[in-house]
């Protein structure tokens, strides 16, 4: 496949910052602009970058896990943030909250809803994931030759 | 009591789930439990005749009025007596039945415990609604018992025939006991007893009601399913077909009736239906040549006998019903287990084919014959006591109609005693005696075997004890009176004895028995008239019209529906949102109109919006078009960001930017053109949608912002969000904390979407890869060949 340089380059540059950017996001959703859904998005968009910079092998190197790992993962971690509360005898999807003063750093608001938002967030990442790989690996309708991987079924 | 329907669940499930290696002695085991609760229940009996009854309460469900309500009165006593004492002799007799050998005996020994404790719960519920729970466990049990030899069709077809019909009869029982419940304000049947409701619809309910009992008890028009649950092992026909489940739906007529036969049109439904079932089921047992049929006629027959007993709410006819009640599950269980017996020596129960007998068969004879004659109201047996009791009760009925139902109960009685007569010649003399035809030498078999004492002997308990109640009913009174007491406190039950004297239901015995043996010695005149007449409606007719018919509506519907033509499906869907909300946007008044702009900004926004919007539909080439429809999600961006919504903004890009990336990833396969050839009207009806559906949302959003009735929630989202969801960021507090399900409901979604659109794009690959190699099975090819193609 023929790569830009520049593209490849200016990728790598933000798709870090991009990561950052939408946990950032995730963590600060509940004060501020943001959430899991939009953090998700970001970092969804990200790896779309990695994809549109060096394809679907490019995808697989950033984000080493599989697609349904995340949607799991996300479905499990909302799921079980709703149930725990029930274990201590309060209602289904409760939150507790925690704010700790750390002196010059500031006041720390902690949030069990938090758990639901990162729950959230794998679940966008991991459809975003299924989508690039559903779509994305290389297709023979393309029309552009390669060679199959070894030992690929074909 | 509630020990002893967990206990009769717990054992039975362990038994399915953990029972495969104890093959035949899972009987053994199963057959301890309603032994136990048969002794339990012998224990009570006392308290029970004293008044003191026992009774035990358990909250289900509160809000719902839903609790379990365990009352065991006379009844009750009497019900469980006999399901738990013969569910243990045909746990017994089912160890010998079945041959060590025989797989998935623990699913069959543990299925018939699960029963036997559901039907335990429908007998001394005093709950309406536990009582329908345990009504809905007995036919599933009855239909995974019928069903139980799964590798045969026609068992498979006979379950799911009892299920259909039993199943719809429990719904519509279900909804009559809602609706008499809501009236009455309760579901506990003293209360109800004590204060009835009234009303057309508790008039209707009733009728629901008895739809319920009626396809329980297979009466007609849905008898058919009783005769089709005979491919059934005998031990479970004999238990569930005949003694048990099947009156389940007279035992819920027999506590209704005193308390609503008055109302509506019960008593007329009632009697109509019982007595046309009995006498369909006699003519219809007098054409069978299966034992285990004309048992299954005469069972349906018989249950109308016992319909026209309870339903009629006559404090006489009640205790005449109870003691038939009590006289059938003895008789009909006995000669289950004797036909049982024939058939497993002698391998068929044709009575064309049987009629030679060896030595070591005279005990199974007798027993026969001794249920056979308590079946046809022979006197000192205990049937007769119930025929003379039941002719007692319609001689001095009072009610509109006493005459014709007297008659009536008289015709099925003799036509009980002519296919008595069927069964038991046809089973013990060779060839067709009763329909003067001669053994059929291509069907006779050799005489079987005998059989052993310890097979039969459950039947023969059975027996002697018909025999004994036959000669000393005495012994039994009290329970009989109490039982009716207990469905009907104002009735003042009489003392049973063998001898009334000389009176009216004894000449009309006499004449049932003299008419009896002259139907059965015309037996060839009346075969050859059956022969002629044309095959009636019964009901199975009628079920296969009914699942035929709804299949075919079905097919239909599916064809019109699901057209597969995604254009039909968007504009049916697009019409429907315009349509139905469109119609209250036409007749809500007119808002003020909003100000056209909020600054300069909204024009460029708008500019955006509209140039991308007709750009996408005029342009033909497929990726512009989803450029440009990038474009518009940027200018709502735009608008977002305009009207103070960073975080709205924020996502309609990331959604955009993800959305343009995947468009071009699906565009791969699609050509680069739009290729549009459709017709005019094709085209019109197109722009006529899209057009209605552009003004509606427009109208819809300048409507739905400005002509608000209630407050806004809204205001209570900003108040609670930092104090209650701890967050100053509304949107999100709303999302995980507020509206938390509805988000967990959305990831789900989202997720399984996801799946979907990845299995449908790895299926579209698999065929185009078909296509293109021409080999008609692409998923492996053979390993000589793959080394070849590998360079």
């Amino acid at each position: 496949m023929r790569r830009s340089l520049i593209l490849d380059v200016v990728v790598r540059l933000v798709f870090h910052s991009a990561l950052l950017l939408g946990v950032f996001l995730l963590f600060t959703g509940h004060n501020r602009v943001g959430g899991g859904f939009v953090g998700g998005l970001v970092i969804g968009a990200a790896v779309a970058l990695r994809y549109v910079a060096g394809g679907i092998d490019e995808v697989r190197e950033a984000l080493p896990v599989r697609p349904w790992t995340l949607l799991g993962a996300g479905m499990v971690t909302a799921t079980m943030t709703a149930l725990v509360p029930l274990l201590f005898g309060y209602q289904l999807m409760d939150h507790a909250k925690l704010d700790s003063d750390l002196g010059p750093f500031g006041v720390l608001h902690l949030n069990t809803a938090l758990f639901f938002d990162v729950g959230v967030c794998l679940v966008v990442v991991g459809m975003v994931l299924l989508l690039l790989v559903a779509f994305g690996e290389r297709l023979p309708l393309f029309g552009a030759p390669w060679k199959l991987r070894s030992g690929e079924d074909q | 009591m509630i020990a002893l329907l967990v206990l009769h669940a717990v054992v039975g499930l362990a038994l399915v789930a953990g029972g495969r290696g104890l093959g035949r002695r899972c009987f053994g085991v199963a057959a301890v439990v309603p032994f136990v609760a048969f002794l339990w229940t012998a224990l009570q009996t006392s308290d029970v005749f004293a008044g003191r009854i026992p009774v035990e309460q358990v909250d289900w469900v509160p809000r719902l009025g839903l609790s379990i309500d365990l009352r065991l009165d006379g009844f009750s006593l009497l019900f469980v007596l006999i399901v738990t004492g013969i569910g243990t002799l045909v746990m017994l007799y089912a160890g010998r039945y079945f041959s060590p050998d025989r797989a998935e005996l623990h699913r069959l020994a543990g299925l018939l415990l699960v029963f036997t404790g559901a039907m335990l719960g429908i007998v001394v519920s005093g709950n309406l609604l536990f009582l329908f729970v345990a009504w809905e466990i007995t036919s599933i049990t009855s239909y995974l018992l019928i069903g139980w030899n799964d590798e045969d069709p026609k068992a498979r077809a006979s379950a799911l025939q009892a299920l259909l019909t039993t199943g719809a009869g429990g719904l519509a029982m279900l909804g009559g006991f809602v609706l008499i419940g809501q009236s009455a304000g309760t579901y506990d049947l003293l209360a109800l007893a004590a204060d009835p409701p009234t009303g057309t619809l508790v008039h209707v309910g009733l009728l629901l009601v008895l739809l319920g009992a009626f396809t329980k008890s297979a009466q007609f028009p849905f008898s058919a399913w009783l005769p089709g649950a005979m491919v059934a092992p005998t031990p479970v026909s004999a238990f569930l077909h005949s003694a048990t489940m099947v009156e389940a739906g007279v035992y819920v007529i027999a506590r209704f009736a005193p308390i609503f036969a008055v109302q509506g049109s019960w008593r007329p439904v009632v009697l109509t239906v019982g007595l046309v079932t009995m006498l369909t089921g006699g003519v219809r047992a007098l054409r069978q040549h299966d034992l285990k049929r004309i048992l299954a006629y005469g069972t349906i027959s018989q249950l109308g006998f016992m319909v026209v007993l309870f339903g009629a709410g006559i404090p006489e006819a009640t205790e005449a019903g109870v003691v038939l009640l009590f006289a059938h599950a003895l008789f009909k269980a006995g000669l289950f287990l004797v036909v049982g017996v024939i058939d497993h020596e002698a391998h068929t129960r044709d009575i064309r084919a049987l009629g030679r007998y060896g030595p070591g068969w005279a005990g199974p004879r007798l027993v026969a014959v001794v249920s056979a004659a308590s079946m046809a109201g022979i006197p000192l047996m205990f049937g007769f006591i119930a025929k003379e009791s039941a002719y007692t009760a319609w001689v001095h009925g009072e009610i509109f109609g006493s005459r014709v139902v007297l008659a009536g109960i008289v015709v099925g009685s003799v036509l009980t005693f002519a296919y008595t007569a069927r069964l038991l010649l046809g089973a013990f003399r060779p060839g067709i005696p009763t329909e003067g035809l001669p053994e059929d030498p291509a069907v006779a078999i050799e005489a079987p075997p005998a059989p052993a004492v310890s097979f039969w002997l459950p039947a023969a308990v059975l027996g002697a004890v018909t025999l004994v109640l036959g000669v000393v009913p005495g012994l039994v009174s009290e329970f009989v009176e109490v039982a009716t007491l207990s469905i009907d406190p104002s009735s003042e039950p009489t003392h049973l004895t063998l001898w009334h004297g000389f009176n009216a239901a004894l000449v009309l015995s006499g004449v049932t028995v003299l008419l009896g043996v002259a139907l059965t010695a015309a037996g060839p005149v009346v075969a050859r008239f059956q022969q002629r007449l044309p095959r009636p409606l019964y009901g199975d007719v009628g079920y296969l019209g009914v699942i035929r018919g709804m299949n075919a509506v079905a097919k239909r519907t599916t064809g019109v529906v699901q057209s597969g033509s995604l254009p039909v499906y968007i504009g049916v869907i697009l019409l429907t949102a315009v349509v139905v909300p469109g119609w209250a946007l036409v007749q809500a008044p007119m808002p003020d109109l909003p100000p056209l702009t909020s600054g300069p900004g909204d024009w460029a926004a708008a500019a955006l919006l509209v140039v991308g919007g007709i750009a996408a539909v005029v342009v033909r080439h497929r990726m512009a078009a989803v450029l440009c429809l990038g474009a518009v999600g940027y200018g709502m961006a735009l608008v977002f960001v305009l009207q103070g919504a960073p975080d709205l903004a924020l996502t309609q890009v990331c959604v955009d930017t993800i959305g343009a990336v995947i468009f071009v990833l699906v565009l791969r396969h699609l050509p680069t053109w739009f290729v549009e050839r459709p017709t005019m009207t094709g085209r019109t009806f197109r722009l006529v949608v899209s057009a209605l559906v552009g003004m509606f949302v427009f109208a819809f959003t300048i409507m739905a912002g400005y002509v608000r009735v209630d407050p806004s929630v809204s205001q209570a989202f900003l108040d609670r969000a930092l104090s209650d969801g701890g967050g100053r960021n509304v949107v999100n507090v709303v999302l995980v904390d507020i509206r938390g399900f509805d988000t967990m409901g959305e990831i789900t979604v989202l997720a399984v979407a996801a799946m979907g659109v990845y299995a449908l794009a790895r299926l579209s690959r698999r065929e185009s890869r078909t296509e293109r190699s021409f080999s008609p099975a692409p998923r492996r090819k053979p390993e000589r060949e793959r080394e070849e193609s590998r360079p």
